[in-house]
C-alpha cells in the first residue's frame, strides 16, 4: 500500500494553487469583504449622518452659519435658566436617589446575608417589563392630588394634606425608584468584583466595621462608584417619559420636555429645538467622557481571589429584622404597588378610590375598549413588525461588526467600535429629531413611514446589539475558526456555518433582547409616528393625553404581560436580564 | 496555647451543592467532622490535606471568619467561640495575625501603609503615637527585608515581595498566633522553595505561634513542628513530619504524603525474632511493627519507594523480604532513578540512585529491610 502512493506522489507533476488563490484585486474583493465594507458603511451612515444634519442644521440659516437658532432658544425670555436649572435638579436628585437605593441593596445582597435575595433578583427586571411610562402612569394613580390612592386612603383622611407628584419632588422619586434597579446591577457587578480578603484582612487587623467600609470598602470602589454615578445621571438627564407626564402639567419643564413642546407647537422652531438638542448631547457626551475617564482604573483595582471562597455574608445581627422588612418595603413600594395599581385601575370603568361600590363596578370594560379601538390593533401590528425587523437588522449588523472589532486585526476596528455604541450618547428625543431633519429633506418615501421608525430603532438598539454580539463572537473560539480556514473555507462561508451556528445563542438572546426594548420604545418613536405607523407606546401616550386613564392601564397591563413572556424566554435562552444569585455561579 | 475541641460545621446547601458533594449521608455534609486540636508556644503548626478537607474552615474558624455550629475555640485563657455557652468574639477582636492565600495587599495604598493599618486602628487609648508607629512598622518592614520599598505603592510590588508584605502586616502587632492560609500557593516553584526557609527562620527568631494550612506535603515536611493531616473534616493524624512519613497512621495519611507502594495483605504471627508475617499475593514480608492490629485482620503494607534496594543478582540466604520481579519501565529524573517493577500482580516502584540503571525486561529482586515494612489499618 505504502509502495503504491509513493509511487505514485512521484510521478505526479508538482500540484497547482489552491484555486481560492486569486489575484489580489480578486481577493480583496471575496464577497466576504463586501459584507464588512457594507456594514461598515452602512453603520457609518446610521450613526453619522443624523448628528451632522443635526448639527448643520442647528448653526445654519438662510445667509449660513448663525447662531440665531441658539440665541431664540437660549435667549431672554426662552425660560432657559430655569429649564437648565431643573434639568440638573431632575438629573442630580433623581441618580442620587437610585443610587442610594441601588448600592445600599446592592451591598446588602453581596456582603451581608439579607434574607429576600431573590426578590431583589426580580425586582431588578422592573425596568425591562415595566417601561417608564406606564411606571410614571402606576404612580400618577397613587399620587394624584385629587384621586391618587395614597391620598385618598391614607393621607387626606388622616392628615387633611395631599401630595402631588405632579413635581419636581414627584419626577424625582419616579425616575429615581425606576431606575434603582439600573445602579443596584452596576453596583452589584462592583462589589461583586471586588476581593473579600482584602475586607477580611482589615478585620483580621483589628478594625471595626466602620472602619473596614470607610478606608477599604469605599477607596477601593470608588471609581466604580463614580462610574455609576455618572451613568445614572446621564440617564436621567436624557429621560423623556418622566418629565412629559410628570412635569408638562405643572410647568416643570427639562430639556427633553422642552424640545417635545416646540415640536408640539405651531410654527415649529426646528433651529431652536436643534440648539436644545445639542446642548443635551454635549452634556451627555461630556459625560460619558468623564465617567469612563473615572473608571479607567477600575481594573487595577479588582482582584481575582484565587480560590473560590464566596465574600463571608456578615452577620445583620440585631439589624436583621429591620433590614429585611427594609427590603420587603422597598420591593412593595417599588414593584408590587405599581403593578397593583395598574391593574386595579384597568378594572375600573373611570378611575377612582377604592371603596365597596368601586369594587362592586369592577369590570374588564377597558379591555374591552382597547380591543374596539381602532388604532390597537394595527399599533400591535406596527410593534411586532417592527420589533422583528429591528432586531433582526441590528442582530446582523452587529454580528458582522463584532466579527471586525474582536476577531480581526484590521485597522480602525476600533473607530467601528466607537461607531456602533455612539447611539447611547445620544438621547433618544435627539434622534427622531435628527432623523427628522435628514429624512424630511429627502424625495424618498421613507419619513411618515414604518420605514423611518425602523431606521431610528435599528441604529437607537446597536449598541445593546452589539454587546451581545461581541460576548457571542468572543466566545466562539477562534481556534475553531482557524480551524475551518485551514481545511479550505472561505470566509463567508467560515461565517455562516462555523461562527454563526457556535454564537448562535448569544445572538439569539440579544435578538430577544433588542425585540423587548423596541416593544417599550418611546422617545424616539413620539417625534417620528404618522397616522397608521403608531407602535403601542405611542398609543399609549396618546391615550394618556386624551385622559382616557383607565383604558391606558388596561393597555399596560397587556404589554406588561407581552413583556414578561418575552423577558422570560430571553432569560431562557441565557440573556443577562439580572442578577444570578449566589448557587448559580 | 492554642485549644480546639470537637468543632462541627455543617455545610450551607448552597456551599455543598459548589464543592460538588451530595447533600445526602452524613459525611459528605459536614465541613468540620469533630476536629480537635491543641498547637503549643513557639510551634508551627500545619494543618494538611487535599482541598475540602477541611483546613481552611479550620483556620477561618480560628481567625473568626467562619463560625462553627459547635464546639469551642480557646486561646490561653480566652474563649474565642463556644457554641454551647454562645460566646463568638468577632474576627477584628480576637488580636491574631493573618495572612492570605491571595496577599489581600490594599492597592490603594503604600506598603508602608499597608503595614501601619493594623496599628491605626487599634482603639484610641491603646493606639501607639505616630513616632511609635512609624517606629515599629520600619522595624518589621526591616525585619522582612521591605524596608526601601515603604513609600512603593503596594501594586507595584513582585509576588515574592507582596507574600513578605502580607506576613509583616500580620505581625506587626506583635500577635499571639499567627495563621496563615497557603501563603506561598501563588508563588512559582523556585522561589516557593527559598521563601519555605526564610518562613520558617523568621517564625524561629521572632519565637511565632502559627498554624499554617496547605497542601503541599514538603512544604508541610519542610516547616513544620506538628502537623495535622485532614480529610473530610476529620484528622487523620497529629504528629512530627518524620512520625508521620515513616509511620502513618492510615492508608490515606501513607498515600498523601509522600509515594508509597501498597500491597494488601493479611497479618499473621510472629516468629521468634520479634518479626511479624504477613502474607500477600506475592509474597510473604516481615514487618517489624504491625500498628497493634491483631492476627489475621485484614492490612494494607506500604514501603516508600526508596526504602526498596533493586538488583539483578539473589542476595538470597538469610535476608528477609527478597522478591523477584521484573522491570516493567525506568525513568532517569536527574536526582534519582525510577525503577517499576512487576511483582506477580503488582506493580511496585522503586526510587534508586542515579547510578542504578536496569533496562526494562530485565529479572530482578527487590529488597527490603523489615523496619522499612509498615502496615497500616485499612481505611473503610
Amino acid at each position: 500500500m505504502t509502495a503504491v502512493i509513493d509511487r505514485e506522489r512521484q510521478d505526479a507533476p508538482a500540484p497547482e494553487p489552491p484555486s481560492r488563490v486569486r489575484s489580489g484585486l480578486a481577493r480583496a474583493l471575496s464577497p466576504w469583504t463586501v459584507v464588512v465594507i457594507l456594514t461598515v458603511a452602512l453603520l457609518a451612515y446610521l450613526t453619522g449622518v443624523p448628528l451632522y444634519f443635526l448639527i448643520h442644521d442647528t448653526f445654519s440659516g438662510p445667509d449660513g452659519f448663525t447662531l440665531d437658532h441658539f440665541g431664540r432658544a437660549y435667549g431672554n425670555d426662552s425660560g432657559a435658566g430655569e429649564m437648565l436649572y431643573n434639568s440638573v435638579v431632575f438629573a442630580v436628585g433623581s441618580a442620587l436617589l437610585s443610587l442610594v437605593v441601588g448600592g445600599t441593596l446592592a451591598y446588602l445582597h453581596v456582603r451581608t446575608d439579607v434574607r429576600y435575595k431573590g426578590l431583589l433578583f426580580i425586582a431588578s427586571f422592573g425596568p425591562l417589563i415595566i417601561p417608564g411610562f406606564l411606571y410614571t402612569a402606576a404612580w400618577i394613580f397613587i399620587a394624584d392630588p385629587g384621586i391618587g390612592l395614597v391620598n385618598t386612603l391614607f393621607l387626606t383622611p388622616l392628615f387633611g394634606v395631599d401630595i402631588s407628584i405632579f413635581s419636581m419632588g414627584g419626577m424625582i422619586w419616579v425616575q429615581g425608584l425606576h431606575h434603582a434597579p439600573i445602579a443596584f446591577l452596576l453596583m452589584f457587578a462592583a462589589f461583586r468584583a471586588m476581593d473579600p480578603s482584602l475586607e477580611e484582612s482589615a478585620l483580621m487587623s483589628g478594625a471595626p466595621r466602620r472602619v473596614v467600609l470607610r478606608r477599604i470598602t469605599v477607596p477601593m470602589l470608588r471609581p466604580a462608584i463614580l462610574g455609576a454615578v455618572l451613568l445614572v445621571f446621564i440617564q436621567s438627564l436624557e429621560a423623556f417619559e418622566v418629565p412629559a407626564l410628570l412635569g408638562l402639567q405643572s410647568g416643570v419643564y427639562v430639556f427633553t420636555s422642552r424640545i417635545y413642546l416646540e415640536l408640539r407647537s405651531f410654527p415649529v422652531d426646528y433651529g431652536a429645538t436643534g440648539a436644545y438638542a445639542i446642548a443635551l448631547l454635549g452634556i451627555a457626551v461630556i459625560g460619558v467622557l468623564l465617567s469612563a475617564f473615572l473608571s479607567r482604573d477600575v481594573t487595577k483595582y479588582q482582584t481575582i481571589s484565587g480560590k473560590a471562597f464566596r465574600p463571608r455574608p456578615m452577620e445583620l445581627g440585631g439589624a436583621r429584622t429591620a433590614v429585611n422588612t427594609g427590603v420587603l418595603v422597598y420591593f412593595v413600594i417599588a414593584l408590587v404597588l405599581p403593578l397593583v395599581v395598574l391593574v386595579y385601575a384597568s378594572l375600573l370603568p373611570f378611575y377612582r378610590g377604592p371603596s365597596v361600590e368601586t369594587l362592586r363596578s369592577l369590570s374588564l370594560v377597558n379591555y374591552q375598549r382597547v380591543i374596539d379601538l381602532p388604532a390597537a390593533l394595527t399599533a400591535l401590528q406596527n410593534t411586532f413588525v417592527l420589533g422583528i425587523a429591528t432586531a433582526t437588522a441590528t442582530m446582523l449588523l452587529t454580528a458582522v461588526a463584532a466579527w471586525l472589532v474582536v476577531r480581526t486585526k484590521a485597522p480602525g476596528r476600533r473607530l467601528v467600535d466607537l461607531l456602533t455604541f455612539s447611539p447611547l450618547v445620544v438621547p433618544g428625543l435627539v434622534f427622531g429629531l435628527a432623523l427628522s431633519f435628514v429624512y424630511l429633506r429627502t424625495p424618498l418615501p421613507i419619513y411618515g413611514t414604518l420605514l423611518i421608525l425602523l431606521i431610528a430603532y435599528t441604529t437607537k438598539f446597536l449598541p445593546f446589539g452589539m454587546r451581545y454580539a461581541s460576548v457571542a463572537m468572543v466566545q466562539a473560539s477562534g481556534e475553531l475558526e482557524e480551524s475551518a480556514l485551514v481545511s479550505g473555507a472561505s470566509r463567508m462561508t467560515i461565517f455562516r456555518r462555523v461562527l454563526l451556528p457556535l454564537a448562535s445563542s448569544g445572538m439569539i438572546a440579544g435578538w430577544i433582547y433588542v425585540l423587548v426594548i423596541s416593544f417599550r420604545e418611546l422617545s424616539a418613536s413620539i417625534l417620528l409616528y404618522s397616522p397608521g405607523n403608531e407602535v403601542i407606546s405611542v398609543l399609549i401616550f396618546d391615550q394618556f393625553n386624551k385622559g382616557e386613564f383607565t383604558v391606558v392601564a388596561a393597555m399596560g397591563v397587556i404589554m406588561i404581560a407581552i413583556l414578561v413572556v418575552l423577558v422570560l424566554i430571553a432569560y431562557r435562552l441565557g440573556a443577562r436580564v439580572g442578577v444570578r444569585t449566589d448557587d448559580d455561579s | 496555647m492554642l485549644k480546639l475541641e470537637n468543632l462541627v460545621k455543617v455545610y450551607s446547601a448552597g456551599q455543598a451543592r459548589w464543592r460538588g458533594k451530595s447533600t445526602t449521608g452524613r459525611a459528605a455534609v459536614l465541613a468540620l467532622d469533630g476536629v480537635s486540636l491543641e498547637v503549643q508556644e513557639g510551634e508551627l503548626f500545619t494543618l494538611l490535606g487535599p482541598s475540602g478537607c477541611g483546613k481552611t474552615t479550620t483556620l477561618r474558624s480560628i481567625a473568626g471568619l467562619e463560625r462553627p455550629d459547635s464546639g469551642s475555640i480557646r486561646l490561653k485563657d480566652t474563649t474565642f467561640f463556644d457554641g454551647a455557652r454562645r460566646v463568638n468574639v468577632p474576627a477584628n477582636s480576637r488580636n491574631l495575625g493573618m495572612a492570605f492565600q491571595s496577599y489581600a495587599i490594599w492597592p490603594h495604598m503604600t506598603v508602608f501603609h499597608n503595614v501601619a493599618f493594623p496599628l491605626e486602628v487599634m482603639p484610641r487609648r491603646t493606639r501607639p503615637g505616630r513616632a511609635e508607629i512609624k517606629q515599629r512598622v520600619m522595624r518589621i518592614l526591616e525585619v522582612t527585608e521591605l524596608h526601601n520599598l515603604a513609600d512603593r505603592p503596594a501594586t507595584k510590588l513582585s509576588g515574592g515581595q507582596q507574600q513578605r508584605l502580607a506576613l509583616a502586616r500580620a505581625i506587626v502587632n506583635e500577635p499571639e498566633l499567627v495563621l496563615l492560609d497557603e501563603p506561598l500557593s501563588n508563588l512559582d516553584a523556585k522561589l516557593r522553595e527559598s521563601m519555605r526557609f526564610e518562613l520558617k527562620r523568621l517564625q524561629r527568631e521572632l519565637g511565632l505561634t502559627a498554624v499554617y494550612v496547605t497542601h503541599d506535603q514538603s512544604e508541610a515536611l519542610v516547616l513544620s513542628s506538628r502537623i495535622a493531616v485532614m480529610k473530610d473534616g476529620v484528622i487523620m493524624q497529629i504528629d512530627k513530619p518524620r512520625e508521620i512519613y515513616t509511620n502513618p497512621a492510615n492508608e490515606f495519611v501513607a498515600e498523601f504524603v509522600g509515594v508509597s507502594n501498597f500491597i494488601p495483605g493479611h497479618v499473621d504471627a510472629p516468629n521468634d525474632e520479634g518479626l511479624t508475617k504477613i502474607t500477600t499475593n506475592e509474597g510473604v514480608l516481615w514487618a517489624t511493627r504491625t500498628a497493634n492490629l491483631p492476627r489475621g485482620s485484614k492490612a494494607v503494607v506500604s514501603v516508600r519507594p526508596e526504602n526498596i534496594e533493586i538488583s539483578t543478582v539473589e542476595r538470597g540466604g538469610a535476608v528477609r523480604n527478597e522478591w523477584r520481579g521484573s522491570v516493567v519501565t525506568r525513568a532517569f529524573l536527574g536526582d534519582c532513578v525510577d525503577h517499576v517493577v512487576s511483582v506477580g500482580k503488582v506493580e511496585v516502584r522503586v526510587r534508586s540512585n542515579p547510578s542504578v540503571s536496569i533496562r526494562p525486561g530485565t529479572e530482578v529482586f527487590l529488597c527490603i529491610e523489615p523496619p522499612n515494612v509498615t502496615v497500616v489499618p485499612q481505611l473503610d
